[in-house]
């Protein structure tokens, strides 16, 4: 797998195919993520938060979106990926989940993707068990693979 | 006119309204289960409502109407036309009396003999029969015409007034509408249509009967009847009425209930508590912009926005006031039962009441109005019973014969104060001290203790009541506790003050409203959270210097505040922000915080001021950590976490029991009044140990002990007495002498040394603290000083491993594993767990109490284990037997040995504890039986194993 390959490759590539959905993109830790369009509700800069001592450490806090509280998510640590917590500014992407809404930090919101069905694959099978959780399938980019979310399984927290 | 009154009015009619609809529906299909049902239902609550405002005449013309629904409802009675028009006429007669109801104030005089006669043959199922003609004949909507003139003739012949009417029905639309316009004048006129729905009927009746000289009869009967109902009238109501008659008739079937909603109260309408809820919250939304706006032009003196924000905050204030307002209602609602209580109980038990009622316009949260409905009525039914005297009592103390019951409610701060007064004969102190004693609530040398406030707070507790007989009012000792739990579920308190003779008042304390509180913000580790005020009680500020010091018992640290030790619970610690927080050498404050009967302090950097907050839940993610109650957004647009008071009592209230064989113990046995040694003993730190287990005191020259088997001991009386340390390796000096605590069992001595014997005391034992440390049973506030409490028994078993190993003294016991042995104790009555819990410890066993079934299974599922079970067998809930199956039949427990402990000694019941898996029965009254057997079971388990 590359990294870093522009994802708009893939835009557009495909259109004719039978059914396509739309997901926006985002990078944690170079790796290319998707999510339903349809599941986003908002994308953020950085905001202060509000540490919440005791959450499981996924939680990085909790913030004020429009008079709503929401629970941001360490996306990098969520995913066990170790990269370090660079200075980089932080976007994220603010999901709704049973009707609670949620922010996922990500390092960097990638585009709105039109991808047909045709490029969807489950996950492979030797897709490291902690992502395999939480993943759909992995749609084939042009140069790239995107690694579709699932909003459900990233925000059910077990401890 | 009361509230009670109107909204009963309003409540009424609408259910009336619906009512029309519904049993047109219903004879449209009568097939329809669900609709009947819900007729039933309407039916029923009017008459209940009824029967509960003592309105008599309208309880029985419903209860007839009723009856007949029910006998629909069992399919005793078809529906027939002719049985809905009956129905129908009933509720018209409902709605006549309420019209004259909301006129007069109260039910207008009438006989409804006959109808409800009618409806009972119904419900008999006497004008069945006509069933089948009666549906040619239906009062239908199809041809109103056609009856029209049959109510004519029928009736003006009669009823000359009647005539007018006659002229109008040209118009009658016309006619309802001057009704409506000049409803407020003659709010009778609705009152109106029942008479001709009834004629209707009744004309149908006759033509069904099909025989003339009955229908004349009845004709007659009628009128006689409608007559006399006239004369109660106001005469142009009559005509309109007559007027209306047929119109509504007609539109039964489509608009119904909608023409005739002239509701009796037409200033308020109802909105579901959803859409009041919605409003609530979006107010409380804004309410938090606003101070998010105003928070950043604050000092900002030359803004722009400042004007026009002064006044948006004006507004937002102004609205979340009137929203607030939605929800209040006065508290006098809940009053409203009261009097008649009052005047009841008076008559019943010859007593001269006056029941006063002030403030009842103060108005509170409805939601909390609702929860605080019954408590109030139980206590002021029980001032009424119990706190006022019979008058020649009350005379002959120079008291009025008259006894007063005031109520009071007032606001004081964000909450609303309810006082219940009485000058009754107060609290006797005496009777309550017997009632203690005989309930084992306390013993007496503790009530010795206590003041005379102190005492009468008992009355709190469950299974308490003075009354010296029970009344069919109160005295069955389910009260108080309730009422005062009750009040602590919604944030309340209850006080209460007595004086013998002079009378006894409640002061209740409860929050304005539950939407919106108010929480002060501290902050710990550069973190804000918000403390809810209510549980507030004081700030401190601590620091090194000031008057206010921490001291640090066991790594523990409490706080010596007005001579009473107060734990503390660092919210560095708690949270995991610093584990490491030196309480004794920084600044910080403490937030003294009440849960129930708990008082601790929270400690905190920083403190700031007070702010209202919308508590919202947290999200669900974050549901498990028992520290929040919510969260929060503040002025500043912040997020904040709300502490849960609770949840952090808990936390440190119960401490935390670990499986298997960590030290700790559970003591529960508290509040035990006992004469206690108090000495110092390695270390300047205070300690105590129970006086009866010492048996004497001795002065040991320390040039007299000798070593053996690396242990010192002494000669003492013939024998070798080991020597105990406190702190392990302390070395002796060999000369001089030290004090030596005796402790002696048979034939078994064992001296505990110690620096210096302080004191002896008798003090009401008050184990503040329980402790994880070896050796050490808790702390308590001995004197006004933190002092640990010895567990001797840990001790004693380093002298002698088998010192509890029971009569073999020679025998080798020593291969019995030191583990203390684990036992639950299950027991309803708290008083008997601690009773006998410290025996047991002293014993050298781990405690554990559960105070019934359920909670020691909750304890099992927990995956707590121990060696041993012993239970009581009369316990609400699962008894014991049940309990002891529960136990054996699957978990973890399976396998522990189970003794019974019962008053009971009966055969037969022994054997029901046989089978049901207890290996042991042990009556009650024997406890030092329990030992033994305890000591055998476990004894044989050890071989066992």
């Amino acid at each position: 797998m590359t990294h870093g390959a522009d994802p708009r490759a893939a835009k557009g590539g495909d259109a004719a195919a039978s059914s396509e959905l739309e997901f926006l993109s985002f990078f944690v830790d170079d790796h290319l993520f998707g999510l339903p369009l349809l599941k986003v509700q908002d994308v953020l800069d950085t905001r202060p938060l509000t540490r919440i001592p005791l959450a499981p450490p996924e939680v990085a806090g909790a913030l004020n979106l429009r008079g709503r509280i929401i629970t941001a998510i360490d996306t990098r640590k969520r995913l066990a990926l170790r990269g370090s917590d660079s200075e980089t500014s932080h976007m994220s992407v603010v999901v709704e989940h049973e009707s609670e809404l949620c922010n996922l930090i990500v390092d960097k919101i990638g585009d709105v993707l039109r991808l047909a069905e045709d490029n969807f694959e489950q996950n492979p099978a030797t897709l490291d068990a902690a992502w395999r959780d939480f993943s759909t399938g992995v749609y084939r980019l042009e140069g790239d693979l995107m690694i579709v979310l699932d909003v459900a399984k990233l925000l059910a927290f077990q401890h | 006119m009361d509230d009670l009154m109107r909204d009963f009015l309003a409540e009424t009619s609408e259910s009336l309204a619906i009512l029309d609809v519904e049993l047109v529906k219903f004879e449209q299909d009568p097939s329809d289960a669900e609709i009947l049902m819900n007729i039933f239902r309407l039916m029923h609550t009017i008459k209940g409502t009824c029967g509960f405002l003592g309105l008599a005449r309208l309880e029985k013309v419903a209860h007839a109407g009723e009856d007949v629904l029910g006998k629909f409802r069992d399919g005793e009675l078809s529906p027939s036309p002719k049985a809905v028009s009956l129905i129908l006429t009933c509720i018209d007669r409902i709605r006549e009396i309420l019209a004259a109801l909301e006129e007069q104030g109260s039910e207008p005089d009438g006989n409804d003999e006959e109808l409800i006669g009618r409806l009972a043959a119904m419900a008999a199922g006497a004008e069945d029969e006509m069933v089948a003609d009666g549906s040619v004949e239906e009062p239908t909507v199809e041809e109103p015409t056609v009856e029209e003139p049959t109510v004519e003739e029928a009736t003006v012949e009669e009823r000359t007034v009647e005539e007018p009417a006659a002229d109008e029905i040209a118009f009658p639309d016309e006619a309802a509408q001057d009704e409506d316009t000049c409803d407020e004048g003659a709010p009778v006129c609705d009152g109106g249509f029942p008479i001709a729905a009834e004629l209707v009927s009744e004309v149908e009746a006759a033509l069904r009967e099909g025989c003339q000289p009955a229908t004349d009869q009845e004709i007659a009967a009628e009128c006689l009847a409608e007559r006399a109902r006239e004369e109660h009238e106001p005469a142009s109501a009559t005509a309109v009425e007559a007027a209306e008659g047929p119109a509504p008739a007609a539109k039964d079937k489509a608009a119904g209930g909608e023409d005739r909603k002239a509701a009796p109260a037409p200033q308020s309408i109802r909105v579901s508590v959803d859409v009041l809820e919605t409003l609530m919250t979006m107010v409380s939304e804004l309410v938090l912009t606003r101070n998010n706006l105003l928070q950043m032009v604050r000092g900002r003196d030359d803004s722009e926005f400042l004007e026009p924000l002064q006044r948006l905050s004006l507004i937002t204030t102004d609205l979340q006031e009137g929203v607030m307002k939605t929800r209040m209602q006065p508290v006098g609602n809940a009053w409203s039962k009261l009097p008649r209580i009052v005047r009841d109980l008076a008559v019943e038990s010859g007593k001269k009441l006056d029941l006063q009622m002030i403030g009842a316009e103060t108005e509170l949260d409805r939601q909390v109005l609702e929860l605080i409905k019954d408590p109030l009525m139980h206590m002021v039914r029980n001032s009424a019973d119990h706190g006022i005297e019979m008058p020649r009592d009350r005379v002959a103390a120079g008291k009025p014969e008259m006894g007063i019951i005031s109520l009071r409610a007032f606001h004081e701060g964000g909450h609303i104060i309810i006082e219940i007064k009485d000058d009754g004969r107060g609290l006797t102190t005496r009777k309550i001290r017997e009632k203690v004693i005989a309930t084992g609530l306390a013993t007496e040398a503790e009530l010795d203790g206590m003041s005379e406030n102190q005492i009468q707070q008992f009355i709190f507790k469950a299974g308490f009541s003075t009354a010296e007989t029970v009344t069919n009012v109160s005295g069955r000792g389910v009260g108080m506790d309730v009422v005062r739990s009750n009040i602590e579920k919604i944030g309340g308190t209850i006080e209460l003050k007595s004086t013998a003779g002079k009378g006894s008042t409640f002061t209740i304390k409860i929050p304005l409203t539950l939407a919106i509180v108010s929480a002060l913000i501290v902050e710990c580790m550069g973190e804000r959270f918000a403390i809810p005020q209510l549980s507030v009680r004081e700030l401190v500020r601590v620091s090194p210097n000031s008057e206010n010091t921490v001291e640090v018992i066991n790594d523990t640290p409490v706080l010596r505040l007005r001579n009473r030790l107060l734990p503390l619970v660092s919210l560095h610690e708690l949270l995991a922000l610093d584990q490491d927080k030196d309480l004794t050498a920084t600044d910080y404050f403490v937030v003294v915080t009440q849960v129930g009967a708990h008082n601790f302090g929270i400690v905190v950097d920083q403190v700031f001021d007070t702010e209202e907050i919308v508590v919202k839940p947290v999200a669900r993610m974050l549901r498990k950590i028992p520290f929040y109650s919510g969260n929060t957004i503040l002025g500043d647009g912040s997020v904040i976490m709300i502490l849960d008071p609770n949840g952090i009592a808990t936390q440190i209230g119960q401490p935390a029991v670990t499986s298997g064989d960590g030290g700790e113990h559970i003591t529960h046995y508290a509040e035990q009044r006992s004469s206690l040694i108090v000495f110092r003993a390695g270390g300047d730190a205070l300690k105590a140990v129970p006086m009866g287990l010492v048996a004497r005191l001795e002065d040991v020259d320390m040039a007299t002990v000798e070593h053996a088997n690396g242990r010192a001991v002494v000669q003492y009386r013939g024998h070798l007495m080991p020597l105990i340390d406190i702190e392990p390796g302390m070395a002796y000096e060999s000369t001089g002498k030290k004090s030596v605590l005796v402790f002696s069992e048979g034939e078994r001595w064992a001296g505990l040394v110690v620096d210096e014997i302080i004191d002896i005391i008798d003090e009401h034992l008050q184990i503040g603290l329980g402790s994880s440390r070896e050796g050490v049973i808790g702390t308590a506030i001995i004197n006004g000083k933190a002092t640990d409490l010895i567990d001797i028994a840990y001790y004693l078993t380093q002298a002698f491993s088998d010192w509890f190993g029971g009569e073999e003294y020679d025998a080798p016991t020593a291969t019995v594993s030191l583990r203390r042995k684990r036992v639950l104790l299950v027991d309803d009555s708290r008083f008997f767990l601690n009773l006998l819990s410290p025996q047991l410890a002293i014993l050298g066993y781990d405690v554990v109490t559960a105070e019934g079934a359920a909670e020691a299974l909750a304890l099992r599922d927990k995956g707590q284990r121990f060696d041993l079970i012993v239970s009581d067998i009369d316990m609400p809930g699962m008894n014991g037997f049940d309990f002891a199956k529960a136990v054996h039949n699957e978990g973890k427990w399976e396998d522990v040995p189970m003794i019974a402990l019962s008053s009971h000694t009966a055969r037969s019941y022994m054997d029901r504890g046989r089978d049901a898996g207890f290996i042991e029965f042990v009556p009650k009254s024997r406890r030092n039986d329990l030992l033994t057997v305890l000591n055998r079971t476990l004894e044989d388990l050890g071989e066992a194993a």
